[in-house]
């Protein structure tokens, strides 16, 4: 066997392709071939580190070196440097050091743990970290209403939005007879200033697989389904890989370990539709018609795809599930809050120092993960509003960025947990503005299926263009409030519900942004 | 015309968005015939305007055909925060067209979408199925040229 | 039966059956909740959100429309929150409705006029998010006004679920959905059947028939023209609802005198020529019967029906019978027997017909309908038609003394006016052709068997001995079903064990046809049926055969049933359509002379 003095591990997701990293890594390899170092240095991809602002990183074990905003021409100097006179090359590591949890803080989290520390895609890396031994123990250990109560005691909340009990879903199916059940992960992320999906599935598309694996053993399902956004690209061949190899190892297909138990796993793709993120939608889509939610009750997980019992399932959702088995419910509820068990993946977005994600327990305050995580406010801005959960969220003004990000903290100003994407505004930014991005969002993505929702964002969105030109006065904003609040109490589905948090929060805390421009055009006309 | 493709898969609705899929990229012109869309009806044994229906309900389809290079700008709230605007006149200054339009060379398609999940990269676009984030006006200048030079 | 489940509305004790919605639950006891997008007869949408109520425990108004009951419920139907919620409601789909009202073809019988006038909308409150588009009247049967949809489905529903014709869908996404065709072609360049099922239980003006009122005054005004008016059976149960008289009310005798007060020159009846109709059609299956010809012998006098036929079951086209239907008989007629009796000239005729259905304006226009030198019918009115110009007449319908039709062609016996029937064909097929065989009449002249709303409804007769096997569908999704069966037993076993089937597009038969008032649900249509029936029972003549007037027809005029000039004047023959644009490709049956 192989051992290597050092392991260069290179981001290669679809963020870090954007600005090199598959020339830097072949340029890596090339240069220590040159050099002849390739028995003692290997280079090898690996998903998000976790930083978006800092170009392409590279991080070098065991050394636990983080470089940054590499180019091709310090390839030389690189290589050189660091590994033939053994000096670190300080000019390219990474500067913010407020991030001092990349990479030894990896060992705290829980679904991108090993996004940074393997690569992606080659099972054998995988299997080295305790891979698919979770997927082992439940199959020969463990019947599947076992599974189930594990899960339960967990306390594990969906990741995609509601926050549902994911033991108690898994039940309601995992109860019914029938031949014929499904599970369908959701990786259509569509949720603005969302990825964190793409990253555990480019980071880590292994551990999603074994999670799908014993949450389909645990309802009693012998097909699933990753539905995943067609743009997603990267994704879907680390995925297509990622499947390949599992069957390849015997981890899939007919009789697994000799229990008897089949299991089929298979890819969908999307076709463009935000609404589609709705588990109703998602089906539709999966059967070929249009991406419009179906009436719930009956809920997916008694009548789901083509009718058959199917558990709808968030990514990260899924991905927490191989350490619940393998560490035990326990464990899990130790984590976190009571309510809110676990840890929750954060992208941080914006006028922030430091760009990047996080996974922190749940319960972490915004401020922190802002300041700790996000380094604070970039240089000479001042924070003035943060946009969390997306474009179906709300817009958090400075009084409460200590409120604690968990379900039953934010349940609280009704606001839901879900995509983690948090968008940090300073003082240039005016609210009016982004408010409007958010309602051309919604009417862009609104399925037609329900008035209130088709009509209602279309009005909202001619009201705050009438309000920008200075052609409405202030019971403009009013009237915005009672048409959010119209389509909260009467859309069929959350899509068209979601508009009243951040049409009212924008407007509450951030009145004069609105005023400002229906005082410049009475200026201008007077 | 369509039969390589229609036969990969099982004859069943559930393939729908596949198939489609899979014309649109077989296309120079990036889009779904109405050939196409009868062909694809006789396979599955569905009635065309379910077929239609779909097309246009998901933005990635068109049933219009476009340039060999479809635009996609996002103009979701975090690429908007850094700028998409300002990406958007660049482009409609190049292209000399506007969004939804095609050049009359038919080379490029613009259209404006919504959040392509490269959040980390505002501004982003796509063209065809490549992403191109961190964008600014020099970076678009030189990505269209580039793309109008291998044409030539 | 499952169980039944107690609950509360408004305070009363209602109880149902599992699986009722709480919308229908509510009806039971009287209470009406007010609503837009849905109808009685279709799965609901869940599209306007007008139902929502409250629900003790739900901090979250449903829709009554689509939440079923359980044991316990308490439901409130109304309060401020609800009374706001569905003003606003109306008031947000208002804002993209061109509101045209007092010259709008559904003043008064639109949904959701009614709902803006209860509830006090204003509409200069509400700001306008309408572009206007192009109104689509390609069609000769319907016209789309996309300026008065709100997209509520239910002509979706409608054109794919019950007639399974499948030309409208909805296109694009958000603000921006509408019901279309396919590739935005138009009505006249798609697979549209014309049945103007989607135009009956549209809530509003956006589907309508084509208007052609203006022209039949413009002829009845002019001196110099002599204007023939038919009305088909369903009419004359159908007509008083549109003067506020009780559904299912019989006013034949009220017809004539208004048609007369119009101004039309000769008062006739398309139940004569439905007499006429069975005399051919009978003696067209008893030959096909006897002589080993092409069975089951399928009826042809819906014109929905044969452009469905043509475009999805051309193969089977042989099967159908060659008899136009009683609407183009009458007008093939009128321009040549009828000139001929009374010393017109043909071309100073203007054939009128009055019919519940709008497939008939595009049947008349059918470039082979004019076997008279003639286009055999000028023009075609619905109810909703004519009931407009007796309104604009000024004539009191409801008060109008009984008239009779004119003798030559307005007489009818019991089996032509169950036409209007679902089954009602058959039966009078029946009832001749029994007659035919064995030269005898049915002891019993009501057969029960082909009677009722069932989809398909199926029984073996016995005519003097043989066995018949009949069928009766209405509604194109039983047709399709029935349809694709007997396709079936002809490619595996070479034949069909049916022989004669009637197939009517439109639920309920001719009752519910395309052209009747807005709205006419199930319910409605099967009460007018039944009043056809009745007035069947009440007539002392109820063959076919024994219609004095088409006995006299064939003397004068046609010689016999199947005769020469019979084939030329009232038979005709059918086309393969593509199943794009449903156009004509090739010729499917041809006529021979």
């Amino acid at each position: 066997m192989k051992y290597f003095r050092n392991l260069i591990l290179i981001e290669t997701n679809e963020s870090s392709i954007q600005k090199g990293s598959k020339e830097i890594f072949q340029a890596l390899k090339k240069e220590l071939m040159n050099k002849d170092l390739t028995d003692e240095i290997n280079v090898l991809e690996t998903g998000s580190l976790g930083l978006f602002g800092e170009g392409v990183c590279a991080v070098v074990y065991p050394d636990n070196i983080v470089y940054c905003n590499l180019t091709l021409d310090d390839i030389p100097e690189l290589i050189e440097e660091h590994f033939v006179k053994g000096r670190v090359l300080t000019r390219l590591v990474m500067k913010k050091t407020v991030r001092n949890d990349i990479p030894l803080g990896y060992e705290k989290r829980i679904v991108l743990k090993n996004s940074g520390v393997i690569n992606p895609e080659n099972i054998n890396d995988y299997l080295g970290v305790q891979g698919y031994e979770a997927w082992e123990h439940a199959l020969l250990k463990k019947k599947p209403e076992e599974i189930v109560e594990i899960v339960k005691a967990s306390g594990l909340r969906g990741r995609g939005g509601a926050g549902f009990p994911c033991g108690l879903k898994w039940s309601f199916t995992s109860s019914i007879e029938s031949e014929n059940k499904h599970v369908v992960i959701n990786a259509d992320e569509g949720e603005p200033g969302t990825f964190k999906d793409r990253l555990i599935m480019e980071g880590d598309p292994h551990k999603l697989l074994e999670g799908t694996m014993i949450t389909s053993y645990a309802v009693g399902a012998h097909t699933a389904y990753i539905y995943i956004r067609g743009e997603y690209k990267l994704c879907i061949e680390r995925l297509q890989k990622a499947i390949k190899q599992a069957y390849d190892y015997g981890l899939l297909g007919k009789n697994i370990f000799d229990t008897g138990y089949n299991l089929d796993v298979y890819l969908r793709i999307g076709a463009g539709a935000y609404v589609c993120g709705e588990e109703t939608a998602l089906i539709e889509s999966m059967e070929g018609n249009r991406g419009n939610p179906r009436n719930k009750p009956p809920y997916p997980g008694q009548a789901g795809f083509q009718q058959y019992p199917t558990v709808v399932n968030n990514v990260e959702t899924v991905t927490n599930i191989p350490s619940i088995i393998l560490k035990g419910a326990d464990w899990y509820k130790n984590i976190g809050t009571p309510e809110s068990p676990g840890t929750k993946v954060f992208t941080i977005l914006g006028d922030v120092d430091v760009p990047g994600l996080c996974e922190v327990e749940m319960g972490t305050t915004l401020r922190t993960i802002i300041n700790r995580y996000g380094g604070g406010m970039k240089q000479g801005s001042r924070f003035k509003a943060a946009l969390v959960g997306g474009a179906a969220g709300i817009f958090i003004p400075d009084e409460m960025l200590d409120v604690k990000m968990d379900f039953y903290s934010l349940a609280e100003y009704k606001a839901i947990l879900g995509s983690g994407a948090i968008l940090v505004m300073d003082n240039s930014v005016n609210i009016a503005d982004m408010l409007e991005s958010i309602i051309r969002f919604f009417r862009h993505e609104s399925c037609g299926k329900c008035m209130p929702c088709s009509n209602g964002n279309e009005m909202l969105y001619r009201s705050i263009k009438a309000i920008k030109r200075g052609e409405a006065d202030e019971s403009e904003l009013d009237k915005m409030v009672i048409i959010a609040e119209t389509m909260h109490k009467t859309s069929f589905c959350a899509l068209g519900q979601s508009l009243l948090l951040v049409v009212k929060s924008a407007i509450e805390n951030f009145k004069d942004d609105f005023l400002t421009y229906l005082r410049n055009r009475k200026a201008v006309n007077n | 015309m369509y039969k390589d493709i229609c036969q990969k898969y099982t004859p069943t609705k559930d393939n729908l968005i596949y198939i489609l899929h899979d014309i649109q990229d077989s296309h120079p012109q990036n889009y779904v015939s109405e050939e196409a869309v009868e062909e694809v009806a006789d396979y599955l044994k569905i009635p065309v305007n379910h077929i239609y229906g779909v097309l246009t309900f998901y933005t990635m389809y068109s049933t219009k055909p476009r340039g060999k290079y479809v635009i996609r700008l996002c103009e979701s709230p975090p690429c908007y925060l850094r700028g998409s605007t300002n990406i958007l006149k660049k482009l409609k200054e190049l292209l000399k067209i506007k969004a939804g339009e095609t050049t009359t060379n038919g080379l490029f398609t613009l259209e404006l979408c919504a959040c392509l999940g490269l959040c980390g990269n505002a501004p982003v676009m796509m063209i065809n199925n490549d992403f191109y984030g961190d964008l600014n006006d020099d970076k678009v200048e030189n990505i269209i040229n580039k793309l109008q030079e291998t044409e030539v | 039966m499952g169980r039944m489940i107690n609950l509360t509305i408004d305070g009363k004790k209602v109880n149902v059956a599992e699986n009722t919605t709480i919308i229908k639950a509510a009806d039971e006891i009287g209470i009406k909740i007010p609503s837009l997008c849905y109808h009685e007869d279709l799965i609901p949408t869940s599209g306007c959100g007008v139902c929502v109520v409250e629900i003790e425990g739900s901090d979250m108004p449903k829709r009554a429309c689509s939440t079923t009951v359980y044991e316990g419920m308490n439901v409130k139907t109304n309060s401020i929150q609800l009374r706001n919620l569905r003003k606003m409601l109306i008031e947000l789909i208002l804002a993209d409705h061109h509101v045209d009202c007092p010259t709008c073809i559904a003043n008064n019988k639109c949904e959701l006029q009614d709902l803006a006038y209860y509830m006090g909308v204003k509409t200069e409150d509400i700001a306008s998010l309408m572009k206007k588009e192009p109104v689509d009247d390609s069609s000769v049967s319907i016209v789309r006004d996309p300026n008065k949809c709100i997209a509520c489905g239910r002509c979706v529903t409608v054109c794919n679920e019950i007639q399974t014709v499948y030309a409208l869908t909805h296109v694009n996404r958000g603000f921006d959905v509408e019901i279309n065709t396919p590739f935005s072609k138009g009505m006249a360049d798609s697979i549209c059947i014309n049945c103007g099922q989607c135009a009956v239980y549209c809530p509003t003006a956006a589907l309508t028939e084509k208007i052609e009122t203006d022209q039949v005054w413009t002829e009845l005004l002019n001196p110099a023209k002599h204007v023939v008016i038919q009305a088909a059976p369903a009419v004359r149960v159908t007509l008083g609802e549109e003067f506020g008289m009780e559904e299912g009310s019989l006013t034949v005798g009220k017809m004539y005198a208004a048609f007369r007060r119009l101004g039309f020159d000769a008062i006739f009846d398309t139940n004569f020529t439905a007499d006429l109709t069975i005399m051919e059609e009978g003696t067209e299956f008893v030959t096909r019967f006897k002589e080993g010809g092409t069975l089951p012998l399928i009826t042809s006098c819906s014109p929905g029906w044969v452009k469905f036929m043509e475009t999805y079951y051309s193969d089977l086209a042989d099967n159908v019978s060659t008899c136009k239907s009683p609407q183009q008989m009458f007008g093939a007629l009128v321009k040549t027997f009828y000139a001929k009796e009374k010393n017109i000239t043909p071309e100073s005729i203007t054939s009128v017909s009055i019919m519940p259905c709008t497939a008939k304006k595009f049947e008349a226009r059918r470039s082979e309908m004019n076997d008279s030198g003639y286009q055999d019918v000028d023009y075609v009115l619905t109810t909703r038609e004519i009931a407009r110009m007796i309104k604009e007449a000024g004539i009191d319908f409801k008060h109008l003394e009984d008239e009779k039709a004119d003798d030559l062609m307005g007489i009818y016996t019991g089996a032509g006016t169950i036409f209007g029937a679902t089954g009602g064909v058959m039966e009078a097929a029946l009832r001749s052709a029994y007659y035919l065989i064995t030269g005898k009449n049915l002891p019993d002249c009501e057969i029960k068997a082909v009677r009722g709303m069932e989809g398909i409804k199926e029984a073996v007769v016995d005519v003097g001995g043989i066995k018949v096997k009949i069928a009766v569908a209405h509604s194109l999704g039983h047709a399709r079903k029935l349809m694709d069966k007997i396709r079936k037993q002809i490619e595996e076993t070479g034949k069909s064990d049916y022989h004669f089937i009637e197939v009517m597009a439109c639920p309920g038969g001719c009752v519910g046809g395309g052209g009747q008032p807005f709205g006419s649900s199930l319910a409605t249509r099967a009460r007018r049926g039944e009043t056809l029936y009745k007035e069947d029972k009440g007539l002392k003549l109820r063959f076919s055969h024994e219609n004095p007037a088409v006995a006299a027809l064939y003397e004068k005029f046609l010689g016999s049933p199947g005769s020469e000039i019979a084939h030329n004047l009232l038979h005709t023959h059918y086309f393969h359509r593509d199943k794009l644009e449903g156009k004509v490709v090739k010729e499917a049956t041809y006529k021979n002379h």
